[in-house]
């Protein structure tokens, strides 16, 4: 289960890695949502799947989920739901301003101006 | 246990959601950040006096106990950068008054700095590993909003640039953690610190290191990773840039310092050596970088680049002398170059350009300004009694006595070429006569020179009253080199 976990979050990396080298910004921005979903992913394979029970349950549980990694995950979460949604704000607003969402178009460092 | 290490995180977060429910009022704005600044800085200098007579003091969250709970962990070295962090920010919020504009003080500045100063104070103190990317990210979000405030076409787009490196940067480092906690078993970083030296030799320790230092790499401008670095710092203003140059890419290298002394200090012939091959190319690098432009903003943030350079170098070298070294130019560093861009961002608002070619002859109306600028350039290059010059003489000496000739040659020329770019920036500016002769409009700018003046004057003293610092810069280099005084007093064993 954990080898098929891993690969399914290696594939998620592969997609986001193939979005963000787009010159869609739009694109690119889903490119990160999938790389946190892929982090995510790694994270609870990280704890060990499989073990058939709630994560803390009294003292003498005989068999319980590490909850570490599900608290992880859950604050990973938060923060990457506060990021994408700031990202997307700032990416809206800079079409807005610039006209245009292709990243060839986006190339800086007139420093003259 | 006293409360007391949380309080320079406290303060600014305070402050912070107080200033969200002013923002009508710039005025009330203005004076709550003076007070809740100044706050931070005398909560600072109560906790590290408390540190000097007591030692490493520690603070379990919530009470639990320290491996399972977060600690937050205050020692000589996160307290130093605390400290100077928060002298930095009441410096640059004075700044602020004057520089920043009406339009961005009333859409939440002054509250953003805060949040920013929480993050970079929490991320000093914190002894956890994941708290520790909370609150880079408590940083991060922080200097996104910075970084695109007022909305000025050049913002937005180096915005988007430096908010998916930063992105990417960040799942990298939930990686790395996840990767750590699978392989230790823990997430205090005194804990994780002795079940390292338990498994020792492990290869995966190995892959660990670099991973870690490809994340902090990337927040810190090391060499292959700075390409973001001098596109995004350039676009917001004067104050902004600041406190990017001051406390972000620092915040980078303390951790790399952190990790690589109480984690990753087993396997060094490999890991410190590539440490070291980087820190010479991002001297090499910044310097290229410092020389070639004719630009005051891109002289002074490759001057960043190679400042990182140098401290990774005393990081690589590992000895007590270089460490010492790298804290002495770490402190030196932040105070520094936070006066420097201060300063540029008053010659750039009195020429209206940052363009060298443009400007000249402001030393006839403005002579403080100009050796001020002299004194802090001087300060930068490492020029003796000024303060980077104790921290250089340490990193140089100790890369000498443990045979890595190479490097403590190259940071020796790096210093010639900051001090060239410095100079040759300071005579485009001051000296040169004018090709188009600037404006007579003799601006006003007591109020922004005051508070760059004061981290000049702060970083003079650090330098001529190095012998005072020295027993606190030791006792925090006695913690990274032993690793066991801060394992116990985390875990109290």
């Amino acid at each position: 289960m954990e080898i098929l976990m891993c690969i399914v979050a290696g594939l998620l990396f592969a997609a986001a890695v193939y979005l963000m080298l787009s010159k869609s910004l739009l694109r690119i921005i889903i490119g990160t949502g999938l790389l946190s979903h892929g982090t995510h992913l790694m994270l609870l394979t990280m704890g060990g799947l499989k073990t058939g029970a709630a994560p803390v349950l009294g003292e003498h549980a005989s068999s319980y989920t590490d909850p570490i990694p599900q608290a992880l995950i859950l604050t990973a979460i938060v923060i990457s739901f506060g990021v994408t949604a700031v990202f997307l704000v700032i990416a809206y607003r800079a079409y807005q301003e610039l006209g245009t969402d292709n990243m060839e178009q986006l190339k800086g460092m007139e420093t003259d101006d | 246990m006293i409360n007391l290490p949380i309080l320079p995180i406290l303060f600014p977060l305070l402050a912070a959601v107080l200033l969200m429910f002013l923002s009508k009022s710039v005025k009330a704005q203005r004076i709550v950040s003076v007070i809740a600044s100044a706050a931070t800085v005398a909560a600072a200098w109560a906790v590290m006096l408390k540190v000097k007579s007591e030692g490493i003091q520690t603070v379990d969250m919530g009470s639990w106990p320290a491996p399972f709970g977060i600690t937050l962990v205050s020692d000589m070295l996160s307290i130093l950068l605390v400290l100077t962090a928060s002298i930095i920010t009441l410096c640059v919020v004075l700044y602020s008054f004057r520089s920043i504009g009406s339009g961005r003080e009333a859409f939440y500045y002054y509250p953003i700095v805060q949040f920013l100063l929480v993050g970079v104070n929490g991320s000093f103190t914190t002894g956890d590993i994941f708290n520790l990317f909370v609150f880079f990210e408590i940083m991060l979000m922080s200097s996104y909003v910075l970084i695109v405030i007022g909305g000025t076409k050049v913002q937005l787009r180096e915005s988007i640039k430096y908010i998916l490196v930063n992105v990417i940067s960040s799942a990298i480092f939930v990686i790395a953690v996840g990767y750590l906690y699978s392989v230790t078993g823990s997430l205090n970083m005194a804990h994780i610190s002795s079940r390292i030296s338990e498994i020792n030799d492990e290869p995966i320790i190995t892959v660990l290191a670099i991973l870690f230092l490809i994340v902090f790499g990337l927040k810190g401008g090391i060499f292959p990773l700075y390409f973001w670095l001098p596109g995004s710092y350039a676009a917001p203003p004067a104050p902004i840039l600041a406190l990017f140059g001051a406390l972000l890419t620092k915040v980078g290298v303390y951790a790399i310092l952190r990790t690589y002394t109480l984690f990753f200090y087993h396997d060094q012939p490999f890991t410190h050596d590539i440490l070291a091959l980087l820190a010479l190319l991002t001297m090499v690098a910044g310097s290229i970088g410092a020389l070639a432009y004719k630009d005051v903003k891109q002289i002074l943030i490759y001057n960043i680049i190679i400042a990182v350079g140098v401290l990774l170098f005393g990081i690589a070298v590992m000895t007590e002398e270089s460490i010492a070294g790298t804290i002495f130019y770490l402190v030196h560093d932040m105070i520094i170059k936070a006066g420097l861009f201060l300063l540029g961002g008053i010659m750039i608002y009195i020429a209206g350009t940052s363009n060298l070619n443009k400007m000249g002859g402001l030393i006839r109306h403005y002579p403080a300004l100009g050796w001020t600028f002299l004194v802090a350039s001087f300060a930068l290059a490492g020029i003796p009694p000024l303060s980077g010059f104790t921290g250089k003489l340490l990193i140089v000496r100790a890369g000498f006595e443990s045979g890595e000739y190479v490097g403590a040659i190259v940071v020796l020329l790096s210093s010639l070429a900051v001090l060239y770019s410095v100079v040759n920036l300071f005579m485009a500016v001051f000296w040169k006569k004018p090709e188009v002769p600037l404006p007579e409009t003799n601006k006003q700018t007591a109020s922004l020179f005051i508070p760059a003046a004061a981290l000049v004057i702060l970083s003079v003293l650090y330098g001529v009253g190095t012998e005072a610092v020295y027993p606190y810069v030791m006792q925090a280099v006695e913690a990274l080199i032993h690793p066991e005084i801060y394992i116990d007093a985390v875990l109290k064993e």
